[in-house]
């Protein structure tokens, strides 16, 4: 098996030698290491905003409950991937890419809320025989 | 074995093939090149079995009425022959088959950036493979390759839950494979190679990889809520569970478009490589075709509505997408005319490659063109569903893609294995493929035209007696077609297994490429290159040379570039 070390080394080395051309990229193997006190803080706060996701559901906002605990979740991501995934410190391309990415998954689902809705009052009302029969159940 | 005239380069005295030996060295390989050429293998025999089942599919339909099978069994036998042309041969085809033989060498690096994710993504297409045609060879299953709901949500149809299992498992393959182009790329380019001096293939496979890392996920969702509403009931889809179907077409198309893209991109980046060596002249608009690759890449997520015409989607988003999608012609015609400027003038060699990548040109423009009028609303409503559609994909996908990835095997048939193939038998294949895939295809987009639907097993029940007749004609002279371009390939597979054998050792620079692939040795050794090489333009031919002694091309040496052109 004296093959697999051999080319482990080379893809090793092979990558050795893509950091050195970019000498502008300025990462090493390791990479950026956190502050301690920025995770912890960090890991503070997602507790904090867990516990405000559970007590707003006790006060009745009627539709902005759901715009609350979305706004909520957004805040809790946009920080575990800015600290714990070190977005805060890396180049701007990554922040570009994970933007973008981000911004593909909205145009998916806002041109397909866009059709629903336009075709929404053209649906003859069918019978959805489960449906009927799970919120019959509900009622009992 | 035939005597060697002793100016011919020997074999390098170790390359990739002679590295190592034993099944578990390429069963446990992190060499690119092997993992390469084994995704070659796994593509090349599931090509011969779904191009069965195309051939099964022509038969039935050569005769109006019951030929050799029934109706269910057609609809099983198109159904494989689809999902397995599209999951396990052309998405993988290009990009993780030729892509990894030849990306890092094309960059002077020794490695992909992960080889081991590289080896876990080929298992994860084995998997995914067996998974997918045992469940179709045993459960059969007859939606077709899209699993449109609520057709393939009613309960007898338990075996789509495997097919999604497998495709599910096939996209993760699929992002692996992706990602790893992308980082490589990114860290692993030699000193000297800006963006704008990568060749236009590796432009080609960034950015199908974006597409594969961005749309595959999709798939990989629409398949499990699929799944989930099949195990659990609960109603995404389905409307007796109060779901939507228009719904599973979104979000189907919002990953199968760009799906088109991940087939075509690649197939244009070796169309590029192939007409500029072959015609030993400077790829003309450089960036132009290289940011037309970007540019594809990004509008071919704006428009996968155009699927959805007749399917309920409002009036508002049919108009919304049919108009992004006559955008997405302008960047594919940037690409035509270029490939057209770079053969004028130039010193055209009609090698082997050089004719399939004129094929590509040709076919690919009326498959280009055929997709306007079904993007047209007004004549799609009569195209839809019709052997027109049928037609316009293969001439894209099949003429196109896969004809350009031959094409690509041909080129770089002589690297991968160190030897030449008969350039006469590959002309008379080359020419024999163009011309059954034309005889088959063509009479399609008649039968469409006239409104022959597809899918269809039959044509003569409610069709008018002159209909049929008509029909037959089309339906037998592509059937036709189909068997003559099935001679074709096999008579590729026999000359290409023959030089395996027989065939002249390969020199390193057959065709006087000068991007960095032809700087190593065909074979190339286990490490690519045993230091970095000079990174020049990779389109300037006059930095090669004919070398007699070797009867290939050599990089001159001392060259100094004229000034810019
Ligand atoms: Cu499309």
């Amino acid at each position: 098996m004296g093959h697999r070390p051999a080319s482990q080394t080379a893809g090793q080395e092979a990558a050795g030698h893509g950091a050195e051309a970019h000498a502008h990229g300025g990462h090493g193997a390791v990479g950026h290491v956190a502050p301690l006190r920025a995770l912890i803080g960090t890991g503070a706060a997602l507790l904090v905003l867990t516990w405000l996701t559970v007590a707003v559901t006790r006060v009745d906002l009627g539709e902005l409950n759901i715009f609350v605990a979305l706004g909520v979740a957004t805040v809790k991501a946009g920080l575990v991937m800015l600290f714990f995934m070190h977005l805060r410190w890396d180049r701007p391309f990554n922040a570009i890419v994970c933007i973008g990415s981000i911004a593909f998954v909205a145009l998916m689902i806002a041109f397909t809320i866009l059709d629903t809705a336009e075709y929404q009052d053209t649906i003859n009302p069918g019978d959805a025989k489960a449906v009927r029969e799970t919120i019959e159940s509900l009622g009992n | 074995m035939t005597t060697l005239t002793p100016s011919r380069p020997a074999f390098a005295p170790s390359n990739y093939l002679t590295h190592s030996r034993g099944v578990l060295s390429w069963a446990m390989t992190l060499d690119h090149k092997r993992i390469g050429i084994m995704y070659l293998l796994g593509v090349l025999g599931s090509f011969l079995l779904g191009g069965i089942f195309a051939l099964l599919v022509r038969t039935e339909l050569i005769w109006p009425g019951q030929t050799i099978m029934t109706a269910d069994q057609y609809n099983r036998a198109f159904t494989l022959h689809g999902a397995i042309m599209v999951f396990l041969v052309i998405i993988p085809s290009v990009p993780a088959a030729l892509g990894n033989f030849v990306l890092p060498i094309m960059l002077g690096a020794k490695d992909v950036a992960f080889p081991r994710l590289n080896l876990g993504s080929f298992y994860l297409w084995v998997l995914g493979a067996v998974l997918a045609v045992l469940a179709m060879l045993s459960g059969g299953i007859d939606t077709g390759w899209t699993f449109y709901t609520p057709y393939s949500i009613e309960a007898d149809r338990q075996g789509v839950i495997w097919v999604a299992s497998a495709v599910f498992i096939l996209g993760f393959s699929s992002i692996f494979t992706g990602i790893n182009f992308i980082v490589t790329i990114h860290r692993l380019r030699p000193q000297g190679m800006t963006w704008f001096r990568m060749p236009l293939f590796l432009w080609a496979l960034y950015a199908t990889a974006v597409i594969q890392v961005l749309a595959t996920p999709v798939l990989g969702i629409t398949v499990l809520l699929l799944m989930v509403e099949k195990v659990m009931g609960i109603g995404i889809f389905d409307p007796s569970l109060g779901g939507d179907p228009v719904l599973f077409q979104h979000f189907f198309w919002f990953y199968s478009h760009p799906a088109v893209y991940i087939m075509i991109l690649p197939a244009m980046g070796i169309v590029s490589e192939l007409i500029s060596v072959h015609s030993h002249r400077h790829i003309f608009g450089y960036r132009f075709i290289a940011f037309s690759s970007v540019a594809i890449a990004i509008f071919g997520f704006l428009v996968w509505g155009h699927h959805m015409f007749a399917s309920g989607q409002s009036p508002l988003m049919n108009a919304l997408f049919s108009m992004i999608t006559f955008s997405v012609s302008i960047p594919s015609a940037i690409k035509v005319f270029n490939w057209l400027a770079t053969m004028y003038r130039g010193r055209i060699s009609l090698n082997t490659p050089m004719l399939y990548g004129l094929s590509f040109i040709f076919i690919f423009t009326i498959g280009g063109l055929t997709g306007i009028p079904l993007g047209t609303l007004a004549t799609d409503i009569h195209l839809h569903d019709t052997y027109f559609v049928v037609a316009h994909f293969h001439y894209v996908m099949m003429g196109s893609a896969l004809i350009a990835m031959i094409g690509g095997m041909h080129h770089w048939w002589p690297k991968m294995t160190g030897r030449m193939y008969s350039e006469t038998a590959g002309r008379i294949g080359a020419i024999g493929v163009f011309l059954g895939f034309n005889f088959t295809f063509f009479p399609q987009f008649m039968l469409g035209s006239l409104g022959m639907p597809r899918r269809y097993f039959d044509y003569q029940a409610g069709f008018s007696q002159d209909l049929t007749e008509l029909f037959h004609v089309y339906h037998f002279l592509s059937t036709l077609g189909s068997y003559f371009m099935a001679l074709a390939f096999f008579w590729t597979a026999g000359y290409l297994l023959h030089s395996l054998f027989r065939g002249e050792r390969a020199p390193a620079n057959p065709w006087g490429g000068a991007s960095l692939e032809w700087k190593c040795s065909s074979p190339p050794p286990h490490d690519n290159f045993a230091e970095q090489p000079a990174v020049g333009d990779c389109y300037d031919y006059d930095q090669i040379e004919w070398d007699e002694a070797a009867k290939g091309y050599r990089f001159r040496e001392n060259y100094t570039p004229a000034a810019a052109h």
